[in-house]
């Protein structure tokens, strides 16, 4: 189950991809299923260029488990280029480096690592621009 | 030598080093009292994030940069290291995926110690000379492992180079020719299930080291019937400071061909990434014109020697994707605790 859930996401995951309205040019993410009274035509693929701005932060201490040696680590609100708010993990940065409204850019790592006889779990984070 | 039929070359190249460095004698604080000398001034070392697998997309999407290439042209995506993530599982579809060039590509994992990366870039340079490709991604990325207090844990780092070879007529330098010269000569290596590798000591040096890279290296400048003079920059593996000078200095080239892609004395030895860094970081300095000759190394053992040619479209496409001084100036030192607990040294109980 765990496995196929990873999987499914690894598009949105792995590369940042989204979803643009084929009608309004809307871009949005993560990529959602067709609402009622759309169809799979509605949205098209969308590669976002994970260049964006903190929108808001905080630094994660008391880590969930599987997350405790990358502790402390901080998360953000980031503001992508293209419009969408994304939650995601910070990284290669100090709590002193961030602030508001610094610019990110999307970087893939590792996210979790589900033990000797799981996955390794990739996706996006994002670093203070190099 | 071994030429492809259709002339090949590099249309894009990336690299990627993590922000973060121990210093050598910080090392050598724990383990020799801070006392003896040490083989480089500082080594790169992965965040907690980073493994192959995430330094290869790095280095991978810096190169498709350059070019300026959509990842669903890409024939190949192969990853050279000898710390991939899994045992079994690919890091090139994880890198492939991560890139958005599946499904339609050939994409996998090469193994030769050292010269994983430029054993990939061989077969794309066949790949794409044979016409079956256009354009092959050749990466070589290592987190090289080490034993706690071991000469190599003062120089095992990590880093990537990512390679893009295409069609010589797109590219920003172009590929004369290859030579490799490989032999059975165990002078390092890691039996499966162990968590470090073994080294044969001295026997590292002249009879693997330096008679492999010599060979290759004379060989392809006796096929070209060319002299190290007639180079403008040069780059060998370099496991440490000392090597690569040494062994540029017996074949005849100078401090001053050598310098430019001489990364070592301040991240270490890349592993599969250090030959290819040290071109990557030439190509940052190269004018068009500029001729550079490459000989990779792998232990157990083999070289591989290049010669390529700098052509006016390096000036338009390096600075689309960060240099590698930008890597190399963005350090931030942790200590031995903070690299031993990121390592996976310490014992959890």
């Amino acid at each position: 189950m765990e496995i196929a859930r990873h999987w499914r996401g690894r598009a949105a995951r792995y590369r940042l991809e989204g979803q643009r309205s084929r009608s309004t040019g809307e871009v949005r993410f993560p990529p959602q299923p067709p609402a009622l009274g759309e169809t799979d035509e509605t949205w098209e693929a969308f590669a976002l260029s994970g260049r964006g701005e903190i929108y808001s932060f905080s630094v994660i201490r008391q880590a969930p488990d599987g997350y405790e040696g990358f502790a402390p680590y901080p998360v953000a609100l980031v503001r992508l280029a293209e419009g969408p708010l994304v939650t995601a993990q910070l990284t290669d940065c100090a709590e002193d480096d961030l602030a508001v409204g610094t610019p990110v850019e999307m970087v893939t790592r590792k996210l979790v690592d589900t033990g000797e006889d799981g996955v390794l779990v990739y996706g996006y984070k994002f670093r203070p621009t190099l | 030598m071994m030429k492809p039929t259709r002339p090949v070359g590099l249309v894009g190249y990336g690299v990627y080093v993590p922000r973060y460095r121990i210093a050598a004698k910080e090392i050598a604080r724990i383990w020799t009292d801070g006392q003896g000398g040490v083989p480089v001034d500082s080594k790169s070392v992965p965040g907690p994030d980073e493994d192959t697998i995430t330094m290869s997309i790095e280095a991978a999407r810096s190169a498709l940069a350059r070019a300026e290439l959509s990842a669903d042209q890409l024939g190949a995506v192969w990853v050279g290291s000898e710390s991939h993530p899994y045992s079994v599982k690919p890091s090139g579809t994880v890198v492939a995926e991560a890139l958005g060039a599946t499904p339609w590509v050939s994409a996998g994992d090469w193994e030769f110690a050292c010269k994983a990366g430029s054993e990939a870039f061989t077969a794309g340079m066949a790949m794409v000379g044979s016409g079956m490709a256009n354009y092959v991604l050749a990466i070589g990325a290592d987190t090289a492992q080490s034993r706690p207090g071991d000469a190599l844990e003062y120089t095992a780092s990590a880093g990537a180079a990512a390679l893009l070879v295409g069609p010589a007529e797109e590219s920003l330098a172009t590929i004369e020719a290859t030579v490799s010269f490989v032999t059975d000569t165990p002078d390092f290596f890691r039996r499966a299930e162990r968590p470090y590798p073994t080294h044969g000591n001295r026997f590292t040096g002249e009879p693997a080291y330096f008679r492999t890279i010599q060979s290759a290296a004379r060989r392809l400048l006796d096929d070209l019937g060319r002299a190290p003079s007639d180079f403008t920059y040069a780059v060998f593996h370099q496991p440490n400071a000392k090597f690569p000078q040494a062994v540029a200095k017996r074949l005849g080239f100078s401090d001053a061909q050598i310098a430019p892609g001489l990364l070592s004395p301040q991240i270490g030895n890349t592993y599969s990434g250090a030959a290819l860094s040290g071109l990557c970081a030439i190509l940052d300095v190269a004018q068009p014109g500029d001729t550079i000759f490459m000989t990779s190394y792998g232990s157990g053992a083999g070289s591989d020697a290049y010669s390529l040619t700098v052509t006016d479209a390096i000036l338009e496409r390096r600075a689309r994707a960060p240099l590698t001084e930008a890597y190399l100036k963005r350090k931030v030192f942790v200590d031995y605790a903070v690299y031993a607990k990121w390592r996976g040294k310490l014992v959890m109980g």
